[in-house]
């Protein structure tokens, strides 16, 4: 019996331990992401000067507002599109690296990843020079090769594809690695067995590595996704959104709002509308955990 | 799984190597065209890095640098605005690196071996707090700083330091939760000979769980230095004054003075910042890679 309470205290105490050790984390979380979050909520049904509760008075008012359709339309474009572009990128390029030597693998992975390490602000900088309306440097070789010359982030729709490439260029290499990774775990059995009735190389693709790879696409995809929809970095330093409002995101036109034009409680109610995409990632990831847990 | 490939199994006589050989052609030829269109930006940053302003602003070929020189690089490792900024960001990166660690290797340790009630829900609460994006966070947070002001008297906006507390917010969720994966590999019956031999939990984390996954540690921690090295975001919302800004709102913000722009200087300022994680990258890729990998694999 003695025993008995013991270990029942012994359990206790094991448990009060690992709460006290994840006490930091909790209150991490729970003071600088779930608080906030909750609060951009209540912010966002203030008025102006965040002293009258206004109820969806800050929403309705933004659907009547044409710049926040396009805000709207160009957030879904920038991050769907990109998405896209890097995930098919990434795919490709995971196959060139794997079908070459291993020996000379690590190097070609190496300078292929470099995009990814730079941090983005700097990065953008250099194809915001790269782009410049006067000195663009693309502009000169088309000159030289008797293409006319671009107006990369002056022409609204130039400055859409500017900042979907440079979202390109930024996000490709991560998908690159992710996929290399699983391409390296594909058993060699699969394809050896797939020769062997005869497929060819799509086929291959398309009836092995895809189907080997479903988990790993869909998570990258996912993540991804969310990422670009809250992309700031990019957009604010390539067009600060615009010209005339044509390239800004959620993030951007928040940020604009609300800390420079000093709207808290608008800007609040823009970077929420982030919010539904969210909800869909994390409900997508949870039926995705559940579901693996499930067959464990 | 393959055998039911819905191909027609077609004999085929072509020669096998030969089509290796053309595989490999293409895959180099595409791996060049890949490599130039990822190594251009960064390339022609060093083209301009090596440039006067009066080679900036000539009307030559932009792609080739006539008179090199390394003025530029001279000026800014000689400025205090950028010694400034550089020392701010190493600091910064620093102290969250460092607070990440104590926050996240714990709770990790909890979650991937001491149940509690709840664990398995806060499991999943750090994996989604990753999902929330910075950008639906800098507004309210703004307004909660300022409220802070007002109520301890304590100014947050426009220091340096107030970075330090808010990036863990970026990464102590993603490190944690490759920790917990990295913890979770470990085989129980080392912990059960930690017990046995009278070692106490803490004992037994930094004994046992913190040398066998410090692999997982080490990717953990380079994350966590490039999140808060590259963080823009944050820094731009939170601080104004020149004294006070990190890299990459500082050159963003003082070295772009309307329309003149100084290129040769914003670029050679550019590099010179990413070259902390340029250089971690060159000589820990691995546990780079690593720390890339395993948050998607091991969720």
């Amino acid at each position: 019996m003695r025993r008995h309470g013991g270990l029942r205290r012994f359990a206790r105490r094991k448990s009060t331990i690992a709460f006290l050790m994840a006490l930091p984390l909790i209150t991490l979380i729970a003071a600088l992401v779930v608080y906030p979050t909750l609060y951009a909520i209540y912010l966002s049904m203030l008025n102006k000067s965040l002293e009258r509760f206004v109820g969806f008075s800050n929403f309705s008012f933004l659907f009547t507002r044409e710049t926040f359709w396009m805000v709207v339309k160009q957030s879904c474009i920038f991050a769907i599109s990109a998405v896209i572009f890097k995930a098919l990128i990434g795919f490709c390029v995971a196959h060139f690296v794997h079908n070459v030597p291993a020996k000379g693998q690590r190097k070609w992975r190496g300078m292929l990843l470099i995009p990814w390490v730079i941090p983005p602000a700097m990065s953008t900088l250099g194809w915001f020079w790269l782009l410049d309306p006067s000195y663009s440097a693309f502009n000169w070789l088309f000159v030289r090769l008797g293409i006319p010359s671009v107006s990369w982030l002056g022409d609204p729709n130039w400055a859409r594809f500017s900042v979907i490439l440079v979202n390109v260029w930024y996000g490709a290499p991560f998908f690159l690695i992710m996929y290399l990774a699983a391409l390296k775990s594909v058993p060699e059995q699969l394809y050896e067995a797939a020769a062997i009735d005869g497929a060819n190389w799509w086929q291959k693709i398309w009836y092995v590595t895809l189907p080997m790879m479903r988990n790993i696409i869909s998570i990258t995809v996912l993540f991804s996704l969310i990422v670009t929809f809250a992309n700031f970095d990019i957009v604010r330093i390539l067009t600060s959104g615009g010209p005339i409002d044509r390239t800004h995101v959620f993030a951007t036109w928040a940020f604009l709002v609300g800390i420079n034009g000093g709207d808290i409680a608008l800007g609040a109610a823009v970077s929420l509308f982030m919010f539904p995409i969210l909800a869909v990632a994390a409900y997508f990831i949870l039926r995705d955990i559940s579901r693996r847990g499930n067959e464990a | 799984m393959s055998a039911v490939l819905q191909a027609p199994v077609v004999p085929k006589t072509r020669s096998m190597k030969r089509d290796r050989r053309r595989a490999l052609f293409w895959s180099y030829f595409f791996l060049i065209v890949f490599v130039i269109f990822f190594l251009t930006p960064p390339i022609y940053m060093f083209i301009t890095s090596l440039k006067s302003s009066a080679e900036v602003g000539a009307v030559t070929n932009p792609w080739w640098v006539y008179h090199p020189t390394l003025e530029n690089y001279k000026a800014l490792i000689f400025s205090e605005d950028y010694q400034t900024f550089f020392l701010n960001s190493a600091m910064v990166s620093v102290i969250v690196v460092i607070v990440t660690m104590l926050i996240s290797i714990p709770a990790a340790f909890a979650l991937a071996r001491m149940k509690f009630w709840g664990s398995a829900t806060l499991a999943m609460g750090v994996f989604l707090t990753y999902l929330i994006p910075e950008t639906l966070l800098f507004i309210p947070l703004f307004k909660i700083f300022a409220w802070v002001n007002e109520t301890f008297d304590i100014q947050l906006i426009n220091h340096w330091w107030v970075c330090a507390i808010i990036y863990p917010t970026l990464t102590v969720p993603f490190c944690t939760w490759i920790m917990i994966g990295y913890f979770a590999s470990i085989p129980k019956e080392l912990d059960e000979a930690a017990l046995i031999d009278g070692a106490g939990y803490f004992q037994m984390l930094v004994k046992i769980f913190i040398p066998v996954a410090l692999p997982g540690i080490i990717a953990a921690t380079i994350f966590a230095f490039t999140v808060s090295w590259a963080d823009f975001l944050y820094p731009l919302a939170f601080t104004t004054s020149a004294d006070q800004m990190l890299l990459p709102t500082g050159i963003y913000s003082t070295l772009i003075k309307g329309d003149v722009y100084a290129w040769g200087q914003i670029m050679t300022a550019c590099l010179l910042g990413a070259l902390p994680p340029l250089l971690i990258y060159a000589f820990l890729m691995d546990y780079y890679i690593a720390g890339l990998t395993a948050g998607a694999t091991k969720g």
